[in-house]
């Protein structure tokens, strides 16, 4: 495709976009946090590894904005730093999840037939077993990396977007134009790359919007529950320490309330995104 | 699988290889793989799901009480997140558009998106400094109780804040999802000629729009309800719930692997069978899915 028609495209898309207020408010916020993380280095008063045995647990003050943890590191510049490891994992393991959810919707219900059966029956599986409890045993078994987490949540967590590209796909291969491109000669790998898999994009975006959210979710969960890398710096590895060393039952409030917070926002943020992709693509939810 | 669990159990250096000998042949980890899995599966058929690792007593006898507390802290919250989230969700697809269900919506989404975890943590930052709740496990620690009362308001009391943490990080999904349906269905031409035709308001709700807006929601209930014996992971941990979502996680930590073995497969089986329970419903529910 020529690209003056995909910028077009991307145009027009954005003119319909920035009508949607709850989504620009979300796309703000996500590009607040890329933003900070990449600038992370500039922001950051102090170095987040840097300890100081003289200020263990201080509150906040003119110095450290959020205070101290047990061992004196800056929250404040900890903070900052953990927003990249959030995004890092909650884009790379919701592309691993979206990659296997797409292939095996689009396979699946291309093909219908036992290979329907089959991989449908594994989906099931993946969609109804406690995904955070997969999850935990999973990644204690493999032991703590990044790497590990993204495989983790990625492998356990495309089975919601490959339904949804089935059923879509159920109904795109009786239209016309796949017809057409068989009677022509179009080869199976063909007519799914080309003709089928571009109409299922649209649906595919909102539903990456709300994987990326997950993937958040999960990655901050593993590391506060320890089965994640607790050594890097991310918001749940503050909130493991904070929970870990005690800081919280004596009511260290300001090193536990913002990493969650932050959370909180992020992923806020995508499902923001997530709910306004439905809306335009589904006409009938759209608020009048 | 890595971790030795005999290595794990018996933290000693002075260990002879014939003391290690022995303990394997007692926990029959000395057999072949395949021949374990055999028996495993043969006394798992049996109700029996060997002995646990950690806290050498059998899996059943461990596992009995912890999902009973699991359940007592999950399966009302879970009852009450549905409920709220139907309600709310009615209300939000009715009044679609205004403001109403724009802050219905925005705070659902809010909800949705909060960590279980640090949620947990915030109520219990809250109890230090003001509500003064008990904020870890289901009893205090060393009480003794004159009268079967006195437990339950202890138990109580200890109850609250997970509680309300389950329900909270619930209710949001239940609450789109309803409203996503229901906004779906209140679209549809059969709701326009039911107005034509001088339906009243509630009528129209009740007889022409919610049993269709259920049927999404009846896959999701069933799905959460299958999962209430998987216990809670995050809540239990954050307030030491006693239940099974703990219980996983320290078996985890302790790789004590019949616990692993047995809570799973008490958590597939109830979700095997809520899913069943579900579709069942469905057929009397949508008789259109009959046909099929």
């Amino acid at each position: 495709m020529n690209f003056n028609l995909k910028l077009q495209e991307l145009k027009r898309f954005w003119e319909i976009y920035k009508s949607n207020k709850l989504g620009v408010i979300g796309l703000c916020i996500i590009l607040f946090f890329i933003l900070l993380s990449l600038l992370a280095p500039y922001i950051a008063p102090y170095d987040p590894d840097k300890t100081n045995p003289m200020e263990y647990l201080t509150p906040p003050n003119g110095k450290h904005w959020l205070g101290t943890n047990e061992v004196g590191q800056d929250l404040f510049s900890l903070n900052i730093y953990g927003a990249r490891i959030s995004l890092i994992v909650g884009f790379l393991a919701a592309g691993v999840a979206i990659t296997i959810g797409v292939i095996v919707g689009l396979v699946s219900g291309y093909f219908g037939g036992w290979i329907d059966e089959i991989l449908m029956r594994i989906t099931d599986f993946f969609l109804v077993v406690p995904a955070l409890v997969l999850m935990i045993i999973v990644a204690a078994l493999l032991g703590p990396s990044l790497i590990n987490v993204i495989i983790v949540i990625g492998v356990l967590s495309w089975s919601s977007t490959a339904r949804i590209v089935r059923s879509m796909v159920l109904s795109i291969k009786e239209w016309p134009f796949v017809e057409a491109a068989r009677a022509v000669g179009g080869g199976d790998f063909y007519i799914i790359f080309r003709h089928i898999l571009p109409n299922t994009m649209p649906v595919v975006y909102a539903n990456a919007a709300l994987a990326i959210s997950n993937a958040i979710f999960s990655q901050a969960a593993l590391v506060f529950l320890g089965v994640g890398n607790v050594s890097d710096i991310s918001w749940g590895s503050i909130l493991h320490y904070a929970f870990a060393s005690g800081a919280l039952s004596i009511g260290a409030w300001w090193y536990f309330v913002p990493p969650g917070l932050f959370i909180l926002l992020l992923i806020y943020g995508f499902i923001l995104i997530g709910y306004s992709l439905e809306e335009i693509l589904n006409p009938r939810l759209r608020r009048m | 699988m890595p971790g030795n669990p005999i290595e794990l159990l018996f933290r000693s250096p002075r260990l002879t290889q014939e003391q290690i000998n022995t303990l394997e042949r007692a926990f029959g980890l000395d057999k072949p793989l395949y021949e374990q899995f055999i028996i495993y599966v043969v006394n798992s058929l049996q109700g029996n799901f060997g002995i646990s690792f950690f806290y050498r007593v059998p899996v059943v006898n461990i596992l009995i009480p912890r999902l009973i507390n699991s359940i007592i802290l999950v399966l009302p919250s879970t009852l009450l997140a549905i409920i709220l989230g139907i309600v709310t969700g009615m209300i939000a697809a009715w009044k679609r558009g205004g403001k109403i269900d724009v802050s219905i919506l925005v705070t659902a989404m809010g909800l949705y998106s909060l960590p279980t975890f640090w949620l947990g943590g915030l109520l219990i930052l809250f109890s230090i400094y003001y509500l003064r709740l008990p904020i870890a496990g289901m009893t205090t620690y060393g009480m003794t109780y004159s009268n079967f009362f006195v437990y339950l308001s202890d138990v109580l009391m200890h109850y609250i804040l997970p509680f309300i943490t389950l329900t909270l990080v619930l209710y949001g999904e239940f609450t789109i999802i309803m409203r996503n349906s229901l906004i779906d269905v209140l679209t549809e031409d059969y709701i326009r000629t039911a107005k034509a035709k001088g339906v009243t308001t509630s009528r129209l709700l009740r007889m022409h729009a919610l049993p269709n807006a259920m049927l999404p929601m009846m896959s999701i209930i069933a799905i959460n309800i299958g999962l209430v014996v998987a216990g809670a992971v995050l809540t239990e941990t954050v307030f030491s719930w006693p239940g099974i979502g703990r219980l996983i996680y320290d078996a985890i930590l302790n790789r004590d692997y019949p616990i692993l073995q047995g809570a799973f497969f008490v958590i597939t089986v109830s979700v095997v069978i809520a899913n069943l329970i579900a579709d069942i419903l469905y057929g009397y529910l949508d008789p259109r899915v009959k046909h099929e």
